[in-house]
């Protein structure tokens, strides 16, 4: 059958170029939600004072945080400003993996990314793979991020500990060196009246940065910068340290969130297995060749 | 059930549109991106999850062989961003749909987009149509 579609092919890409068919709507967009483009010549109140709070989206759009072929700052896409500065250990570790975006894209029934299934994506992956409409809470004690992407959350320990790193002297209720952890361990401090910054480590390695299969050790060190130019918006800088892997330090996103309305409801964007394992039955592997029916 | 393929088009052209899906996490590898089928089919199934969505739909051929195609989209969250929702597709259904078909030739491919029975078009975000954008070409999930 399919065979026959091509054997009659035609330009079909000229006729969907010439004649693309009408759209719902102009720009792809989150509903009830506002975005830089809505809001142009706007001039913003000033920010408040070491404030973080309220619902965040990318302000360019739904999808300005998607980051599918690696962090956006640095997607893996062959060209030469993004060639991450590997450590030998960090290109070999970088060939081993198997993403199924990037430069070393392989079909997905190829893959070894850690993710599929369920599996956490821990952080930082989930800010460079995939950020999507975020609220935050502060609290004296601590910054709580909680992420649309799979429904996940983090903690940001403002309470003046420090990082985990000395077995005489345990700052988080448990002997140094900690247990690793998906999400690590993060504290972060203001440095000026609306610029927060926060580190973080104790990762477990079994996790990618992003999406093109990006490496990172157990001595992963993580800057997140958080500045607020004004009261809308919300300017986010991550960038990874991790001498094991790579050479410097290098920044992987520079994303500007915009704040939505204290009664913005996040949707629900779980990762079940039930429904995973339908769709890799019913689609994903079938694509890929396999069949498992 | 008198449903027959439309369009028999699976050319390669430059990807004019750039290739910037909304979603997909199983990455782009698997599909033919420069091609396009178009046709008309009958809805088996709309299933509305993560990792994505997918309709499962019967098109029948001139020869009246009936071809059983699955055709993905993204995540929920995406697709409402384009205008979809849970009830825009009914088993039953009679649509016209393109798609971006998988390269090793069995029926399977991506939404490009589809027209649904009372005509409205419904932007599948696989760069069927611009501004479907993620950051960087390719898809994410």
């Amino acid at each position: 059958m399919t065979r026959g579609l091509v054997a009659s092919a035609v330009a079909l890409g000229l006729v969907s170029v010439l004649s693309p068919p009408a759209r719902t709507q102009d720009v792809p967009r989150q509903p009830g939600a506002v975005y830089d483009f809505d809001r142009k010549g706007e001039n913003p109140a000033p920010a408040p004072r070491h404030d973080l709070t309220g619902v965040w989206e990318p302000a360019g759009g739904p999808s300005a945080g998607v980051q599918a072929t690696g962090a956006g700052q640095m997607p893996s896409d062959g060209k030469p400003e993004h060639e991450l500065p590997f450590t030998p250990l960090g290109r070999q570790t970088f060939i081993a993996h198997k993403p199924t975006f990037g430069v070393t894209q392989v079909p997905s029934a190829l893959t070894n990314d850690p993710m599929p299934g369920c599996n956490p994506q821990g952080f930082p992956r989930i800010v460079l793979h995939n950020f999507r409409t975020s609220r935050i809470i502060q609290t004296p004690e601590n910054v709580v991020i909680l992420y649309e992407f799979n429904k996940k959350w983090r903690v940001i320990w403002t309470d003046g500990r420090q990082l985990p790193k000395d077995p005489e002297a345990p700052t988080w209720g448990q002997p140094d060196p900690p247990e690793s952890r998906w999400w690590g361990y993060s504290v972060g401090k203001w440095v000026d009246d609306n610029t927060f910054v926060a580190e973080s480590n104790g990762f477990d390695d079994r996790t990618w940065l992003d999406n093109a299969g990006r490496p990172h050790s157990d001595g992963l060190h993580v800057i997140e910068r958080y500045h607020r130019p004004d009261r809308d918006h919300l300017e986010m800088t991550i960038t990874i340290d991790d001498p094991k892997m790579y050479t410097r330090p290098w920044v992987a996103v520079r994303l500007r969130l915009r704040l939505q309305v204290p009664t913005f409801d996040i949707r629900e964007m779980e990762c079940a297995p039930i429904e995973t394992e339908e769709y890799n039955k019913e689609f994903a592997e079938p694509a890929a060749g396999i069949d498992s029916k | 059930m008198k449903v027959k393929l439309v369009n028999r088009i699976a050319g390669t052209f430059l990807v004019l549109i750039a290739a910037v899906p909304v979603g997909a996490h199983h990455g782009n590898a698997a599909f033919d991106s420069d091609k396009r089928v178009t046709m008309k089919g009958t809805v088996t199934e709309w299933f509305w999850a993560n990792p994505h969505c997918f309709l499962q739909f019967d098109v029948k051929e001139d020869s009246g062989n009936v071809v059983h195609w699955v055709a993905e989209t993204s995540n929920p969250p995406d697709m409402i961003n384009h205008g979809w929702s849970k009830g825009s597709l009914k088993v039953g259904d009679q649509v016209t749909i393109t798609v971006i078909p998988v390269k090793n030739g069995k029926p399977i491919g991506r939404i490009a987009a589809v027209v649904l029975p009372n005509g409205q078009t419904l932007d599948g975000g696989f760069g069927g149509l611009p501004g479907a954008a993620g950051r960087n070409s390719g898809a994410a999930k």
